[in-house]
């Protein structure tokens, strides 16, 4: 028995690290939810509490962190569709590879103008509307 | 959930005995996982891109924006399936993790615990607040 385990089905490659990935983000998203829902309750404190606590979800570092969260989410629903895809469509095992590129390509062609809308409304706020 | 299911799920021989507790839990888990997933799919990305990317994206949220939103049942309807879909997917989900990774029976038994009584709470606090909100309470 070899001690390093070389090519074995589903150590390494694109089946591990997706799979590595869907749990980061899931663990991720799920502790930002506790979170928001906690922020989102101040409505029934009063207005001036949540604006507030709003407002901070508004300066350009936790902005930031929003596109983080967005990709997370993005790559979550994306790996997860992948995933019901290997479940249930027949040939889905034999192209999970092909399908997690597809993935990534599209997670690249959402994040790239998302990212820079959501940017831009931050830079909007911060110095002014641009023409 | 499955608290009482606290061993370790191993391989039996081939051949041998079904365990004493015959039950379909993991099978419904499996199968929630994917179908409330689907739903999430639509109702969270259509939740950021309009919280976060239409109009002014966050710059624009305050306290009558939401006023304004929760006026309608339909985004009544639309953020109370997202927070029980959300909440119970996430709490499912760490719940795989916590079987997979806490090793001692009563680390991976009040970790568990730990997760519902928080996913509970969070639960019950969002439903509350959707139902209770008072557009006048300024």
């Amino acid at each position: 028995m070899a001690i390093a385990p070389v090519g074995t089905l589903y150590r390494g490659r694109e089946g591990m690290w997706s799979w590595v990935a869907h749990r980061i983000t899931g663990i991720s998203v799920f502790f930002f939810l506790y979170v928001h829902v906690m922020d989102t309750a101040l409505v029934r404190v009063s207005p001036e509490a949540y604006d507030l606590v709003i407002a901070t979800y508004k300066t350009p570092i936790v902005a930031l962190l929003e596109v983080g969260l967005v990709g997370a989410v993005l790559y979550h629903a994306l790996n997860g569709l992948r995933i019901i895809a290997v479940d249930f469509w027949a040939q889905g095992p034999r192209y999970q590879r092909q399908m997690l590129w597809g993935i990534v390509g599209l997670w690249l062609l959402v994040m790239v103008p998302g990212a820079y809308f959501m940017m831009m409304h931050t830079a909007e706020a911060l110095f002014g509307s641009t023409p | 959930m499955s608290l009482a299911n606290s061993r370790r799920p191993s391989l039996a021989a081939p051949g041998s005995k079904r365990g004493e507790q015959r039950s379909n839990f993991e099978l419904y888990s499996w199968l929630f996982m994917r179908i409330s997933g689907i739903v999430l799919v639509f109702l969270v990305l259509g939740h950021l891109f309009i919280m976060n990317i239409l109009d002014g994206g966050v710059q624009r949220i305050n306290f009558a924006f939401v006023a304004g939103r929760w006026a309608s049942p339909f985004w009544q309807i639309w953020d109370l399936t997202m927070l029980w879909l959300a909440m119970l997917h996430g709490t499912n989900g760490l719940r795989t993790i916590i079987n997979d990774y806490a090793e001692r029976d009563q680390t991976r038994f009040w970790m568990k615990m730990l997760l519902y009584v928080s996913s509970g709470f969070i639960i019950l606090l969002g439903t509350l607040v959707l139902f209770t909100f008072d557009p006048n309470i300024g």
